[in-house]
């Protein structure tokens, strides 16, 4: 029994919708758990109840409203609740779908480096398009900060900028390289349990038991890293729009 | 990454923990002709998440968040007010228990100063009358002693006669007599 812990990865095409060009549009099965995503969102928000002393479901949309609402103001006070909507809804999918991907045989959107390309530059434009927007030129204040002396000024400006232009960079690679290696590694640990059992018979299956264990372990440590990585991306969004809401450190 | 993936792959043979649908070589994440597909699906995803969070689910969860703190402020201020209304209540009550006690204080006060007035006049009067019969009484002792000591001065001037009669047998001239017993009633 040989352990393939690429193969989660894998996109899967479950029929063709159209094309684009060159490109295939098909509905994959990373396309399923992007709306799984977006199903157990809206059923989480919508159908929770209203009552006056929450229920279970309620008090979990409640406090992921008032947990990126806070959030929000203490990075980026309270004229950043204009992104509310915005930064709400990368964490949440962002961290459902990290906790759908825990779930055995199921597939990882967040796995997939074009995924958090793509929302990365979503918020690298949302922060250059609406800094540009509301503050002029006076935007381009966060490559020059105060208080320094004017012959290294030229050195601070040029990493300021290169950092600038490197933030979609590090801020999908983060998340996408936390969930790809968690889940290469729950798999190895877990394919030698099969492997130790087929290969070595009854002493195999007691052997197991400590990669299983390490499994059940590292499971409870990707629950973990799958909320805080959406974590990281929503306060490092806030972080940023904050650059765009107040120029001039 | 992607080297590391090529061992892998090139050891599978046989059997799979997986289904054997395999990926045609290169690392999925890498694999540039499923970016299309997975981006149109992650704008359309997006897109529709974003429009169900900023339109119906932020506005239901903070409008059930916003009602249940304005209806603990409510119910605080109502709180305050009741409060405030029994502080003012138990004030109102100590002030009016207040005045009723000194009200009381003031009626006593009157009573007894009424009721001592009524005896003193009493008293007074009780002493005039007693004063006026004490007097009354001493003058009447002294018009007795008066008319007794007048009675006693004329015995004595009838006996002293009498006896001068007898032992000399002369009736003593009467001016003589009274001025005698006089000058012995003086002595």
């Amino acid at each position: 029994m040989k352990i393939d812990p690429i193969h989660q990865f894998n996109i899967e095409p479950l029929f063709t919708i159209g094309h684009i060009g060159n490109h295939t549009i098909a509905f994959t099965n990373s396309t399923l758990y992007m709306f799984v995503a977006v199903a157990v969102i809206s059923v989480l928000m919508l159908a929770s109840g209203r009552q006056l002393v929450p229920g279970r479901l309620q008090s979990v949309a409640e406090i992921s409203y008032e947990f990126v609402a806070s959030t929000i103001r203490s990075t980026a006070g309270s004229e950043g609740m204009k992104f509310f909507p915005l930064i709400f809804s990368l964490f949440m999918f962002i961290c459902v779908s990290n906790l759908v991907g825990i779930i055995p045989y199921t597939f990882t959107v967040s796995s997939h480096l074009i995924v958090t390309a793509a929302l990365a530059l979503l918020v690298f434009f949302t922060v250059l398009i609406y800094g540009l927007y509301k503050n002029g030129l006076k935007f381009f204040k966060i490559f020059v900060p105060s208080g320094v002396p004017i012959y290294i000024l030229p050195l601070v400006m040029f990493i300021e900028i290169l950092s600038f232009f490197l933030r979609p960079v590090s801020h999908s690679v983060r998340l996408f390289a936390n969930m790809l290696a968690g889940h290469i590694a729950l798999k190895v640990f877990a394919g030698f349990v099969g492997m130790l059992g087929v290969s070595l018979g009854a002493i195999g299956w007691l052997g197991g038991v400590m990669p299983l264990a390490l499994t059940v372990a590292l499971t409870a440590l990707e629950l973990l890293v799958a909320f805080l990585q959406a974590y990281v991306f929503a306060i490092l969004t806030c972080i940023y729009l904050n650059d765009a809401i107040h120029p001039g450190h | 990454m992607a080297e590391s993936h090529g061992e892998v792959s090139g050891q599978k043979a046989g059997a799979h923990t997986e289904a054997d649908g395999g990926h045609g070589g290169g690392f999925p994440p890498f694999d540039s002709s499923t970016f299309a597909s997975q981006l149109v699906s992650l704008a359309i995803a997006f897109v529709v998440l974003y429009i169900v969070v900023s339109r119906f689910a932020l506005p239901r969860v903070g409008g059930v968040i916003e009602a249940r703190q304005n209806m603990i402020e409510g119910d605080l201020a109502e709180a305050q007010k009741l409060k405030d209304e029994s502080a003012a209540a138990l004030k109102a009550y100590e002030s009016d228990l207040a005045a009723a006690r000194s009200r009381a204080q003031a009626i006593s006060n009157e009573t007894r100063e009424k009721l001592n007035a009524a005896s003193e006049a009493e008293r007074k009067a009780l002493e005039d009358k007693l004063t006026t019969k004490l007097h009354d009484a001493e003058k009447t002792i002294a018009a007795t002693r008066t008319a007794a000591m007048s009675n006693v001065r004329g015995i004595a001037a009838d006996a002293a006669t009498a006896i001068v009669q007898r032992l000399t047998g002369v009736a003593p001239d009467g001016a003589a007599v009274n001025s005698a017993v006089d000058a012995s009633l003086k002595g």
